[in-house]
């Protein structure tokens, strides 16, 4: 068997097992916060759970298609199977994947870019996972010391920690799309406090409008790109 | 046994433990596949242990920032549920955000431990990974078409940022305004200024880390910045505890 063939073969039993191990793992990630419910005898709230759904798909369902449709180029079809199961795409595994093909000088589109991504993808996706486990284990006698009440506030206040440093990260990003739909979703809050419990709705108008700015200003980039 | 300790325990840990074992199964297929098909093709075997030794170290580091986000999360989700969720197609800002938009939809004031119950925790763990699995549906039914036509002859791209780009970046902005003005409305309505405190450390931290990782090309840090500049954040709060 010459060596395209050979590769075209390897190519479509990628897709064949790619497609098993998504399946399987997509019915693993579904079905165990269900198995959780039945050891914990506290099954998921539906009602609860649509709402809460509603509000996360209108964020990250175009976030998800936007990822597919410019990472699946860059990492072939094996590390795309991997990548998009294993999560961790922009911070780790593109770079990892970049510097894996510089390194071995692999060129974009040929079957050797194909081999390099899908090994990489997996060494960085077993190695994560591997420092992970070993750090999980280690955080089992930590417990004791992490439910300590003084450090309860520390554990409440993750969420502002987070958006503090995103804030830096994003609003650094698009600093001129930033400034309207902030100004109007502090004015808002401050003017209807009650708003404050349903801010992941209130995430919709604010991602609209910064969605719409920066429309305007991609338009206006590239009219001035093609003068 | 209160909530966090039957979060925490040993059956929980099995389940997640599993996934985890699933995902590092079809790594080492993926990869034993490739290596095979590589010297196959004829690629030196030198080569794709290049590629395979120079992975491992580069996300070494990184991933030790994953760790940082599990313990960030332990305290209000314990730590087997935050484990698979950062090991299984998660990433630490997407999974803090929709953990607190869950928490809210169920009712507590948002992702802390001591207002936990065990039907808020497995719902919360429902809604983190429905809202994530997308990249993975659409892989599934796309990825062989999608591939297959980029193999085909193309015209060369067209230069330029693509709107898919400034629309990810406005998609983010839009989410972090919308919190940024919550912590406002907080301080205002009810006097509780912690929240808008942490979030000020953590992004003063943040651009911290940026300039050392840019302007003095440390860029190691580059790879911590966004959990050391939320743990940081979050030690703030004790901080301000202690003093008022």
């Amino acid at each position: 068997m010459d060596k395209n063939t050979f590769f075209e073969k390897y190519n479509a039993r990628t897709h064949v097992y790619g497609r098993v191990g998504l399946i399987i793992g997509l019915i693993l990630m579904m079905g165990f916060p269900f198995a959780m419910g039945m050891v914990l005898h506290a099954m998921p709230d539906m009602k609860a759970f649509w709402k809460g759904f509603l509000q996360v798909a209108v964020v990250y369902i175009p976030s998800c298609a936007v990822e597919f449709l410019i990472y699946t180029p860059m990492m072939g079809s094996g590390g795309s199977y991997l990548a998009f199961i294993t999560g961790n795409l922009i911070n780790m595994k593109i770079p990892c994947m970049m510097n894996a093909k510089e390194i071995t000088k692999a060129e974009a589109g040929t079957p050797e870019s194909e081999i390099v991504a899908t090994l990489s993808i997996a060494a960085s996706a077993m190695t994560t996972t591997a420092v992970i486990a070993v750090g999980v284990l280690l955080l089992i006698p930590l417990q004791p010391v992490l439910s300590n009440p003084i450090l309860a506030p520390a554990f409440d206040n993750v969420v502002p920690a987070l958006f503090g440093a995103l804030a830096y990260q994003y609003f650094r990003k698009g600093i001129k799309i930033v400034a309207i739909p902030l100004v109007v979703m502090c004015a808002m809050f401050v003017a209807v406090p009650s708003l404050i419990g349903s801010v992941g709705f209130m995430i919709i108008p604010s991602g609209a409008m910064a969605i719409g700015i920066g429309y305007v200003l991609w338009k206006r980039e590239r009219k001035k790109e093609n003068e | 046994m209160n909530v966090l300790q039957q979060i925490n325990s040993w059956p929980i840990y099995l389940i997640c433990g599993l996934i985890i074992l699933f995902v590092l199964i079809m790594s080492a297929f993926f990869m034993i596949r490739a290596w095979r098909a590589g010297l196959a093709i004829g690629i030196d075997g030198a080569k794709l242990r290049r590629a395979v030794v120079s992975s491992i170290s580069f996300t070494l580091i990184p991933s030790i920032s994953i760790l940082l986000g599990v313990i960030a999360l332990s305290g209000s989700l314990g730590v087997p549920l935050p484990w698979v969720r950062l090991s299984v197609i998660g990433a630490l800002h997407y999974e803090t955000s929709v953990a607190d938009i869950a928490a809210r939809a169920i009712g507590l004031s948002g992702l802390n431990g001591a207002e936990m119950t065990l039907s808020a925790f497995t719902t919360i763990a429902l809604v983190m990974s429905a809202g994530i699995i997308w990249g993975m549906v659409l892989t599934v039914f796309f990825n062989k078409r999608y591939t297959n036509r980029l193999s085909s002859p193309k015209k060369k791209s067209e230069g330029g940022k693509g709107f898919g780009d400034v629309a990810m970046v406005a998609m983010f902005i839009g989410l972090v305004a919308a919190y940024v003005g919550s912590y406002v409305g907080t301080f205002t309505s009810t006097g509780n200024f912690v929240p808008l405190v942490v979030l000020v450390v953590s992004a003063l931290s943040m651009a911290l880390f940026t300039y050392l990782s840019e302007k003095k090309n440390i860029t190691w840090l580059e790879n911590f910045s966004v959990a050391a500049s939320m743990l940081i954040g979050m030690a703030a709060s004790i901080a301000v505890g202690a003093i008022i």
